[in-house]
């Protein structure tokens, strides 16, 4: 048994490692650095806790139990996951967090050890600890499961509006401020219990809600969002336990989430709060409609694999833009196959990523990472839009809304002003899609009917493939 | 009833293009428009009145019931007086025009009641309005064209050689000024074989002549040339010293020289003295596309081809014309864009729409009332680079900064730490000892986080996630001091649900921090240089 200082020591060595775990993965130099650390600062606090003051040695072999129950399933899935997989496994590990934090509170409102003691302003302030922590687990874990739902297919990706969705929401959040008095002034453990579990149904229902009516191309955001959501849950549960290494961790992680979806939104020109309220183009009616009325004319002139081979081959400058598309195709090894045989031929082959293309941040940056790409040719939308005038050849893979040109040209769209990657300064422009469907924002592309635009259409990967053998050939 | 678009003959001497062609004729009937064109009118340009028919338009034998007959005319040269003439009120005419040059020509229009839309008004900085530009289309042939001539002046190859017979040096080329002619010129002669540098006093060019193969040669003055509407401007007299100097060195090195330097409205710059072409080797060539704004020549002669100090100078201003079936087939396709833009309904009908800024600058005529020149557009013309910076909202791009280190206006500062202040007052003020010093740490702690967060890649966005949320399982410690505290003293502890939710805990938490931290690991395994 370690005595408390000693483990209050190892809290803030522990501390310390979390702050430089995410200092060092802001680098990809440091990256791997970063991660260790992580994990050491997590083994530390998790022994130091495990053999300090407050866990007698009877609890020893349950913990174990538990953990390593845990631990197998997590490295197993870890070890298993496709890397196309990576944001519907994100998403769903965030649920067990929130989860974990209701089950927490719940435990920790039922122990007269912990609250029996405490009087007055104490008493009510460790209630709303309680209450809070349980009310961002609940919308945590449910926003989670949905958001997972969501990106693994399982629930459709259009936004859910149900009318008078805002009123709902307010409904509840009265609800909720209503059952918290109730909660706060129960005389008994009994009595408390049932506005806590009506709380926790509401945010439950709050948090399907919430996530239900994000369309998908706003998902990047939402992940991020829940993510920072986990990390307040563990604050919160850190403020009812009285525990300052929960209370940093928590904020460190929810504020890092936090900032990470301004950075998402900043990208897509959207404001948070119109993100969070939900649905694309919220003021702006129905996006069919608008699109109907900014048709744009001219028809889309479709290419063949065989000729994108011959313009890449003849090209000195191709930039390949990547979106989700790539993805589902699990097209990305194919792409580097073509980007080796390009850069072999001496054509200066780069890649330009958008903040918001894919379904998670820095969702293509991974899939590149994973077949290989380096990342030195792998490069921002704001390093390389400049160069798109002397591009020969710019490759849209599975992307749309972060190439569509009405961002800038047509004020009326509704994603007008999102920064875009202006593909359509190149010479020639090739976007690879399945037919000519909208993409998530339900907005229709200009740039497919541009005269210097070609469209190659089919699944990403067959397609691929055969400018891959119409290459080497 | 639709209307009738009618394409007349070019009467100008030697002007052997036309304005639609028999491929165009077809779109436009698709457009709902009927088409009349003059006999004849094609034959220079290879376009024989059968393809004219063929395509569904009727040929017109007497220019005059041409004129009559056609609702909209499309022509390429600005029209002759006799031509003005025979226009009647309610006519359009689209066509090059030159208004600020002919303002004769355009009092003359408007007496005859007519609309005008001046395609060389075209406002050329809408990047909707370059599939019209027919000036662009026109420099483009203009460059080709430029470069055909040189060689067909030049009495070598262009391209070095090795053969049994010796060796062949490649030509050397200059293009002074990489406008659109420039860039086609430096293209064409690069395709050669030749060695092609090439000039402009607006720096911003120089990747574009890169780009094209050729080589940038840079004045030794420091002066920015970029004027209005992509065009160059009048530079100080410190720098035209230098340019004459760096032309000098030019002209004693290369074997040709292209020019190409314009500036709207202006006579052409004097760039290539008597002194320089008589500095040049014999037998070389030089291409003045310049010739009809007085050329940048001195001793270029429009319309001509000199030879002065063994030097060919080739005056020719009808370019283009030179190359009439290209030229026109691309002049068409201008005009095309263009009445798709002025006939959107598709009815045949065209609508000339003054709100839109691109036929709004078009339009030097409307119904008889001049309206040019045009107020100047809602875009300040600013060149594409400057353009491109003010969309970015972060210039500094490269630091991967998102704006934490942009001070936020003085205003919203302010509020927010009045918001701010506030707000710990009161939890000051009603608070007790121990949740303030949980709020201190707390709010510390969120601070950190920002401040290490906002330098992240956005590369790194996904890891970074994974492992703050592999972090995140920290919330294990919660359920871990639940299991088996040291003081059970309450008698009434329902111990069975606490230990069972705090274990379920446990095990969720640990999926989460092992399968997090394993699968960070594996992600950053793959980022690599």
């Amino acid at each position: 048994m370690m005595p408390a200082t000693l483990s209050t020591a190892a809290y803030a060595g522990a501390t310390i490692l979390f702050i430089l775990s995410l200092g060092g993965l802001s680098n990809p130099e440091s990256s791997r650095r970063g991660n260790l650390y992580g994990m050491v600062g997590m083994a530390i606090a998790v022994l130091a806790t495990i053999f300090g003051p407050n866990v007698t040695a009877a609890g020893l072999p349950w913990i174990f139990a538990a953990m390593a129950i845990g631990a197998t399933i997590g490295l197993f899935a870890a070890r298993f996951v496709k890397m196309t997989q990576m944001p519907e496994l994100v998403a769903l590990m965030h649920s067990l967090v929130g989860l974990a934090a209701v089950l927490i509170g719940y435990a920790n409102y039922i122990d007269p050890a912990a609250t029996g003691h405490l009087q007055g302003a104490e008493k009510t302030i460790h209630e709303l600890e309680i209450y809070v922590g349980v009310l961002i687990g609940a919308v945590t874990f449910s926003g989670s499961v949905i958001a997972f739902g969501k990106l693994s297919g399982k629930i459709g990706g259009a936004p859910m509006l149900l009318p008078a969705r805002h009123w709902l929401n307010l409904a509840g959040l009265l609800a909720v401020l209503w059952f918290g008095r109730e909660f706060v002034l129960a005389a008994s453990m009994q009595q408390g219990m049932t506005p806590l579990i009506v709380m926790t149904a509401i945010a439950l229902l709050f948090g399907i809600h919430m996530v239900m009516a994000i369309g998908g191309a706003d998902m990047p955001v939402v992940v991020s969002m829940l993510n920072s959501y986990s990390g307040w849950a563990a604050a919160a549960t850190g403020f009812m336990l009285s525990n300052d290494l929960l209370i940093v961790t928590g904020a460190l992680v929810g504020s890092s989430g936090a900032i990470l979806s301004y950075i998402m939104c900043k990208a897509m020109n959207r404001h948070f709060v119109s993100v969070i309220a939900g649905g694309f183009g919220t003021g702006g009616g129905k996006p069919a409609a608008a699109a109907g009325s900014a048709q744009p004319a001219g028809e889309a002139v479709p290419i063949l694999a065989a000729e994108t081979a011959e313009l890449l081959r003849e090209a000195k400058n191709v930039i390949i833009v990547p979106g989700y598309g790539m993805a589902v195709a699990q097209a990305q090894h194919t792409v580097y196959e073509i980007t080796k045989q390009l850069r072999e031929k001496g054509v200066n082959v780069r890649f330009g990523i958008h903040p918001v293309a894919g379904r998670m941040p820095g969702h293509m940056n991974v899939l590149l990472a994973e077949a290989k790409v380096p990342y030195d040719i792998v490069f921002e939308m704001d390093e390389l839009n400049e160069d798109f005038p002397n591009t020969d050849v710019a490759m849209v893979i599975g992307a749309n809304d972060i190439v569509n040109p009405a961002a800038q040209d047509d004020p009326s769209s509704p994603i007008a002003g999102m920064p875009v990657l202006e593909v359509w300064k190149a010479k020639t422009s090739i976007v690879m899609k399945r037919s000519m469907a909208s993409g998530y924002a339900g907005v229709d592309n200009p740039l497919f009917y541009k005269d210097n635009n070609r469209m190659l259409f089919g699944d990403a990967k067959k397609m691929l493939d055969e400018v891959l053998v119409s290459l080497k050939g | 009833m639709s209307q009738l678009i009618g394409v007349p003959r070019e009467i100008a001497a030697g002007e052997k293009r036309v304005a639609t062609v028999p491929e165009v004729v077809e779109k436009l009937i698709k457009l709902g428009f009927r088409v009349a064109v003059e006999s004849g009118a094609g034959d220079a340009a290879n376009f024989s009145d059968e393809t004219y028919r063929a395509a569904g338009a009727q040929v017109v034998q007497r220019a005059a019931d041409l004129w009559a007959q056609a609702d909209i005319v499309f022509k390429l040269r600005a029209p002759s007086a006799e031509e003005a003439g025979l226009m009647h009120e309610g006519q359009s005419l689209i066509s090059f025009i030159w208004p600020a040059q002919n303002p004769q020509l355009l009092q003359q229009l408007a007496a005859r009641k007519v609309t005008v839309l001046a395609i060389d008004s075209l406002p050329r900085m809408l990047s909707r309005a370059q599939k019209m530009d027919a000036l662009t289309s026109m420099a483009g042939v203009t460059g080709y064209r430029a470069v055909i001539e040189a060689a067909n002046a030049f009495g070598r190859f262009f391209n070095g050689q090795i053969t049994a017979a010796g060796k062949i040096p490649p030509a050397r080329i200059f293009i002074a000024g990489a406008g659109v002619a420039g860039l086609a010129a430096i293209g064409t002669a690069v395709g050669l074989g030749a060695i092609v540098r090439a000039n402009d006093t607006r720096a911003e060019v120089a990747d574009q002549v890169v780009s094209l193969g050729g080589e940038f040669v840079k004045v030794d003055y420091v002066e920015e040339g970029s004027g209005g509407g992509g065009y160059a401007r009048v530079m100080s007299e410190g720098f035209q010293k230098a340019q004459r100097e760096m032309y000098a060195k030019q002209a004693r090195e290369v074997d040709v020289i292209i020019t190409t330097a314009l500036i709207p409205g202006k006579p052409a710059p004097r760039l290539i003295t008597a002194d320089m072409v008589k500095s040049m080797k014999p037998g070389s060539v030089i291409v003045d596309l310049a010739a009809e704004q007085g050329g940048n020549c001195e001793l270029t002669e429009p319309n001509k081809v000199v030879v002065r100090h063994g030097v060919t100078i080739i005056g020719y201003t009808d370019l283009p014309s030179r190359l009439a079936k290209q030229s026109s087939t691309l002049y068409a396709t201008n005009l095309l864009r263009l009445s798709e833009e002025l006939c959107k309904t598709k009815d045949g009908v065209i609508n000339v729409n003054m709100d839109d800024d691109a036929i709004r600058g078009l339009t030097v005529i409307r119904e008889g009332s001049i309206t040019w020149p045009p107020p100047a557009p809602k875009l300040p013309p600013a060149p594409p680079k400057a353009a491109a910076q003010n969309k970015s909202p972060v210039p500094t791009a490269k630091s991967h900064s998102h704006g934490a280190g942009e001070p936020a206006s003085g205003m919203s500062t302010a509020i927010t730490f009045g918001v701010a202040a506030l707000a710990f007052w009161f939890i000051g003020a009603h608070a007790p000892a121990a949740f303030i010093a949980h709020f201190t740490v707390f709010v510390l702690a969120c601070f950190v986080g920002y401040m290490v967060i906002w330098n992240v890649t956005p590369a790194l966005h996904t890891p970074l996630m994974s492992v703050t949320n592999a972090i995140s399982s920290i919330i294990a410690i919660g359920a871990l001091v639940q299991v088996a505290p040291p003081l059970v003293e309450t008698a009434n502890r329902p111990t069975a649900w606490i230990v069972g939710l705090a274990l379920v805990s446990i095990a969720l938490v640990a999926i989460n921090m092992f399968g997090g931290f394993a699968v960070t690991q594996r992600m950053l395994q793959m980022f690599r240089k």
